[in-house]
């Protein structure tokens, strides 16, 4: 019922990353808003999820013919789901063409993720702090049923500012689900500030390790090591496995890395093309 | 006159949902004593899950549930559950169309003791703006239970609201349908409205107007959500009055869903007996009902102005 490939090489993947990139810049130019910072952080993780890492199918998703047993993915950090939408439509959930309607009125790719309109979306989010919490309803229910999907839950760093993040934290390590992976796009930047000094998060691996999980760091632009964490975290018994993904905001678009004016910003057409050139040639 | 404690019978329907319906699963958030969910703990330990003082958590974790296909009641009081998790009710609950049925307890003045922060006087306001969310304000224990069993078979959210205090039995016997009212007296000078602890009062405003040769139809819109358009625009044709009652408050409750429909079809005099847009206190049940006029005697003296105005 899969439709993962563990065939891809690393060049591979890299390169699926690419075009990942250049389309959530052209997505959002053409949709004329959208959140380019945040969705370039974290394409390689999205990538390696759905083309390495998890089970799913494209012909069977979410709703009543769906396959039970497929892993889920839900984006907590709901403003990234270009890089999502771009991913789904390349293993088949919905048609490319799509992509270029993001944000418009019957597009079925709105500008937060919707679980009703798109196919492949298994959680609606879009309001920073809920993601944990459903994808904790997702490992209980697989628990409750023996199943063995997995449940993988991306979140921002300045999401976790949200107090119902360690609400949820709390009951993750409480009822001990292994079967929950949580990514942390650790790319340092929110909207107003960077997360430091913001709120200050700081430590963050300590924090998580106190909260009950078992923490690994990796680089989360590099495929090797974010494959080798999530197949450590499939190992982790009896608790749930924190990722922290360090990443770069923006990242593959230089005028874009580690801006905070690109957290929520559209590129303008000129910018689009530099943008994409950069890309293919960096 | 017997009363009885409406959170016991939903405790106990949920027991008695468990036993035939293996995906019921149960949710609190500290308060299972008093919301009476630890009935069902104690015969369902694995379905059912104290997420603790984490109400908004709660809520989006009744979501995951439901999106893998549990059916899922969350309870705690009634100002927690749609106050402090509105916005994950509205986003991973309503919008996602998930089998999350809330029923929360304390909702009301009849709180009583604890006081205005325990009070949820604006609950069914917040939940009847939401697309898709059925609201019920069940009277009695006959209502709670068939309204617990047959939501727990329709697909989709609903929040169900119970008071803290126990009430009369109403109801001989009860089926819940969505969308349903009930004509308790019928009458044709005044159309008095009612749900939850107010039905009670109101069928005792039903005799004191009798008693001086008024005719009250009493209605028990146990159904705010969708509601019963059709009775409310007989009552507009039949009755030359309509008063409503809710111990809630009256802005946004069932006092303007049933205005609503009497303004676009065919106006008559309306009063809404509620708590009045103000704060309201700590006391008895008794005492803030007489304080706040919600007693049967204001209702009927409402009435009296009403069909004299
Ligand atoms: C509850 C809530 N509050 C505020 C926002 C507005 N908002 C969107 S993105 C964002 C910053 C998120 O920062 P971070 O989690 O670090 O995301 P990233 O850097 O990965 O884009 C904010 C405040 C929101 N979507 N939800
Ligand atoms: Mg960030």
């Amino acid at each position: 019922m899969e439709n993962k490939r563990c065939d891809l090489k690393m060049k591979e993947l890299q390169e699926i990353a690419r075009e990942t990139r250049k389309d959530i810049i052209k997505m959002i130019n053409i949709a004329g808003s959208g959140h380019p910072g945040g969705s370039l952080s974290c394409v390689e993780i999205v990538v390696a999820l759905y083309f390495r890492v998890m089970h799913h199918n494209p012909k069977a998703p979410r709703g009543a013919t769906s396959w039970t047993d497929r892993d889920r993915f839900v984006l907590s950090k709901g403003h990234s789901v270009p890089t999502v939408y771009s991913v789904l439509s390349r293993m088949g959930f919905f048609p490319r063409d799509w992509l270029w309607k993001l944000r418009k009125i019957g597009s079925g790719l709105d500008g937060h993720p919707c679980m009703i309109k798109t196919p492949g979306i298994e959680a609606s989010t879009g309001s920073l702090g809920q993601g944990l919490s459903i994808a904790n309803g997702m490992a209980l229910a697989g628990k409750m049923d023996k199943k063995d999907y997995r449940v993988y839950v991306l979140l921002g760093d300045g999401e976790i500012e949200e107090g119902q993040i360690w609400e949820a934290s709390m009951t993750t390590s409480r009822y001990g689900l292994d079967n929950l992976c949580a990514i942390l796009d650790h790319n340092r930047l929110q909207i107003d500030d960077s997360i430091k000094n913001i709120k200050n998060p700081y430590p963050l691996a300590e924090k998580w390790q106190s909260f009950g999980w078992e923490v690994v760091e990796v680089d989360g632009h590099n495929f090797d090591e974010l494959l080798k964490a999530f197949e450590y975290s499939k190992q982790v018994k009896g608790k749930p496995t924190m990722i922290i993904a360090n990443t770069i905001k923006g990242k593959g678009v230089s005028f874009m890395e580690n801006q905070l004016a690109w957290h929520g910003k559209s590129p303008t057409t000129e910018q689009c093309e530099l943008a994409i050139k950069e890309i293919d040639q960096p | 006159m017997k009363l009885l404690s409406l959170r016991d019978v939903y405790g106990e329907t949920l027991v008695e949902l468990g036993r035939s319906n293996p995906n019921i699963v149960v949710l609190d958030a500290d308060l299972a004593f008093s919301t009476k969910t630890h009935l069902f703990k104690e015969f369902f330990p694995d379905r059912f899950f104290d997420l603790g003082l984490a109400e908004a958590d709660m809520m989006s974790t009744a979501a995951g549930l439901a999106s893998c296909g549990k059916i899922v009641f969350a309870s705690t009081f009634a100002i927690f559950a749609t106050g402090r998790a509105y916005e994950q009710i509205r986003l991973s609950i309503n919008y996602s169309q998930l089998s999350v049925k809330i029923v929360a307890t304390h909702a009301g003045l009849a709180t009583g003791a604890d006081g205005y922060s325990h009070q949820a006087l604006e609950d069914i306001a917040l939940m009847r703006v939401l697309p898709n969310m059925q609201v019920i304000a069940p009277c009695d224990t006959e209502q709670v239970s068939s309204i617990i069993k047959t939501i727990a078979q329709i697909d989709g959210p609903f929040y169900v609201r119970l008071p803290k205090i126990s009430l009369p039995k109403i109801y001989e016997h009860f089926e819940f349908q969505p969308g349903c009212s009930v004509v308790l007296r019928e009458g044709n000078d005044i159309t008095i409205g009612a749900i939850g602890p107010m039905v009670a009062e109101a069928l005792e405003a039903h005799n004191i107007l009798k008693s001086k040769g008024i005719s009250a139809r009493i209605i028990d819109f146990v159904s705010v959500k969708p509601i019963d358009e059709t009775a409310i625009k007989k009552a507009c044709i039949e009755t030359k009055a309509f008063i409503t009652c809710e111990d809630h408050s009256v802005i946004g409750g069932l006092g303007d869903a049933v205005a609503k429909v009497i303004l676009e079809y065919k106006p008559i005099p309306h009063f809404r007996v509620g708590v009045q847009d103000t704060f309201s206190e700590s006391g008895d049940h008794t005492d803030l009902y007489n304080k706040y006029g919600l007693m049967a005697n204001h209702i009927a003296n409402y009435a009296i102005k009403l069909l004299d105005s």
